[in-house]
């Protein structure tokens, strides 16, 4: 891999795990969609700082930026006190009106420079490492690197020194308000976190990708852990893992980069969704499949103790019975419901009829008395 | 009683939502040491009041003293209990850190709870029988263990006045008992303790003093003055059906869903 491979490399991944770390919370809070409506909003303030310095790299357009960020929160969440319409409504309102004025005001006024739409949306990552972070005629590397170095940076500041008030205000905001610790103040912290992260991800990487890394690997980390310290760091390291996949990919694909990285999120996430221990997809089918036929063997059991000592017990013990008129199995069914309670020791055979085991009569009186079996 | 310091002192509190009004002209003295039930209809701003008190809503008016001095000065002297249902109980955390969550407030800004809180955690997880349950994930408890994890937060918050939202809200009855045994054990220690509560047949055996409220304040304070039929049908409006004399295990042939509260009241 040559040196620009790797410096857009690096780039990718440090955005990635500086957007997943404020992204873990947006999900907690329900509001990951605000990651899509935060990122699209800030354009105009970016457009507007630009207006006035005439810098890409000018600190104002982060200012600005982060100012924009929360006035649309602050925007959103006044049309929903109104309650005339519904958060997600307000949020739809709101963004597409605030970004649409960026892109007005891009193409009627910047036509002729580096800020274009596409930029905007997909990034341009290919040219990353020409962007470069130049002091005293020393070239530090690419500027890219060194923004959303100190972006993750800051994150991952925010989250350790206020790990315990954010996870409290998100937990239980009114506990947190009770206790003075101030969930509104981090509330907005938490916003203006990410409006920063998204105005330094959005021109190296583009604003679907922000949205993409905030979103996808908090909700991947989410389904391996119950530990919110581990969730943040599982979120962070899934998402350089995509970054890096998705990188590969697009090599591989001499395919855009931004593209590559989203579908590397995308696929990252199917992988944890499809095999994530306890509750990833696979163990969900083999845990319901598997409560089916304990469920089926302590039916079994119930039906024996139900009639034995019964004058239909000889009758209703019969294998053949399961499968008759009155249980209604599939002979196949009751085949294997049979031979698993018998491997369990539930039951056992003897000529043709079925009897209880001690333990097959315990899991039945367990059942019946509503403990579980 | 009068020279002394109320628990919790309410003056002239009013809580509006836009134009609507939810609570008018609030007066109430809530003594020290005292196990007091908030009651009144649906809509009657029981809620709020709380939520007023702490300062999660805005008053419209009034004031809110707690023994002596203003909310903000007195906050480490309370605890809250949310409704259940206020949370989200799928959040990554367990129970023994839920607990520890109680003591954030007198731990302040910055430092992280350690091993004096884990301690503090698991000794009041042990009084509300949930030790066994320390490093569950919250989902996975019934509404009744969750409950008494939020009664154990409250416990580490050692405070002098609580105010409950709903503790027996969806509760099985061998929890209701175990939750009221604890109010009353912390009365016993001095501390005030103030339940929105719903089940007009229990008040008698639970409280020792009452609020009823409908938007406006009907009555209050001690249980055996205020739980009156008049008073509850100002608080109730309509017919209540309720006889003070009738003892909760002795219930009335004609009530068949003594279960819930609802069959108690008939509009």
């Amino acid at each position: 891999m040559s040196i620009p491979h790797l410096e857009i490399l690096a780039i990718a991944v440090v955005t990635a795990a500086g957007c997943s770390l404020v992204g873990v919370f947006l999900m907690l809070r329900r509001m990951a969609m605000l990651s899509d409506a935060i990122s699209h909003a800030i354009l105009p303030g970016i457009v507007v700082a630009f207006f006035f310095t005439h810098d890409l790299a000018s600190p104002w357009l982060m200012i600005a930026a982060v100012l924009t960020g929360l006035l649309t929160v602050v925007l959103v969440e006044t049309l929903t006190r109104t309650r005339r319409l519904k958060e997600d409504a307000a949020m739809g309102l709101i963004f597409p009106a605030l970004f649409s004025l960026g892109i007005v005001l891009i193409t009627r006024y910047a036509g002729d420079i580096h800020l274009d739409v596409d930029a905007v949306l997909l990034g341009e990552l290919a040219f990353a490492p020409f962007d470069r972070f130049v002091v005293g005629g020393a070239d530090l590397g690419p500027r890219h690197l060194w923004v959303m170095g100190g972006v993750t940076l800051l994150n991952l500041l925010a989250v350790t020194v206020f790990f315990k008030e954010l996870k409290l205000a998100t937990f239980d905001a009114g506990l947190a308000a009770s206790l003075g610790l101030a969930p509104a103040a981090i509330h907005y912290g938490l916003m203006a976190l990410v409006s920063v992260t998204a105005v330094g991800a959005f021109d190296a990487v583009g604003l679907i990708l922000v949205v993409a890394l905030m979103v996808g690997p908090a909700a991947a980390a989410y389904l391996l852990t119950d530990r919110l310290g581990l969730l943040l760091v599982l979120a962070a390291l899934l998402g350089a893992v995509a970054a890096g996949l998705g990188f590969a990919l697009a090599l591989w694909l001499d395919a855009s980069i931004a593209g590559g990285i989203a579908v590397g999120v995308g696929l990252v996430f199917l992988v944890v969704f499809l095999v994530a221990p306890g509750r990833g997809f696979v163990a969900v089918v083999l845990r319901r499949r598997r409560q089916r036929w304990d469920f089926a063997q302590v039916m079994l059991a119930i039906h024996l103790i139900q009639h034995e000592g019964g004058p239909d017990e000889d009758d209703e013990s019969r294998v053949e019975h399961l499968h008759g008129k009155h249980v209604g199995w599939t002979p196949a069914f009751t085949a294997r419901v049979v031979g698993g309670a018998e491997k369990r020791g539930l039951v056992e055979l003897d000529a043709g009829r079925l009897r209880l085991t001690d333990p097959g009569r315990e899991a039945a009186g367990r059942a019946l008395s509503g403990t579980g079996s | 009683m009068s020279t002394e310091t109320p628990a919790v002192r309410v003056t002239d509190l009013t809580v509006a939502y836009g134009e609507l009004p939810v609570l008018w002209d609030i007066d109430m003295d809530v003594p020290a040491g005292k196990l007091m039930a908030i009651m009144g209809p649906n809509g009657a701003g029981k809620t709020t009041l709380i939520k007023a008190i702490l300062g999660l809503v805005p008053p419209a008016a009034g004031r809110v003293e707690i023994h002596g001095g203003l909310y903000r000065d007195q906050r480490h002297l309370v605890g809250y209990v949310p409704q259940r249902g206020s949370v989200d109980w799928d959040f990554p955390t367990t129970v023994l850190d839920v607990v520890m969550m109680g003591r954030y407030g007198a731990l302040g800004w910055f430092k992280r709870p350690g091993k004096r809180e884990r301690d503090q955690a698991l000794t009041a997880l042990d009084k509300v029988g949930m030790a066994d349950f320390r490093a569950r994930q919250i989902s996975q408890l019934s509404g009744g263990q969750q409950q008494r994890v939020f009664l154990a937060r409250a416990l580490v918050q050692d405070a002098q006045v609580y105010f409950m939202d709903e503790p027996f809200q969806g509760v099985d009855a061998r929890t209701e008992l175990a939750i009221v045994d604890l109010l009353k054990e912390l009365r016993t220690l001095g501390r005030t303790v103030i339940v929105v509560h719903h089940d007009l047949q229990t008040v008698r055996d639970y409280f020792d003093w009452i609020t009823l409220l409908n938007v406006r304040r009907i009555a209050g304070g001690p249980v055996d003055e205020v739980f009156t039929s008049e008073n509850l049908k100002l608080a109730y409006g309509g017919r209540v059906e309720f006889l003070q004399r009738q003892a909760p295990c002795d219930p009335p042939p004609d009530a068949p869903d003594l279960g819930s509260y609802p069959g108690r009241i008939r509009p």
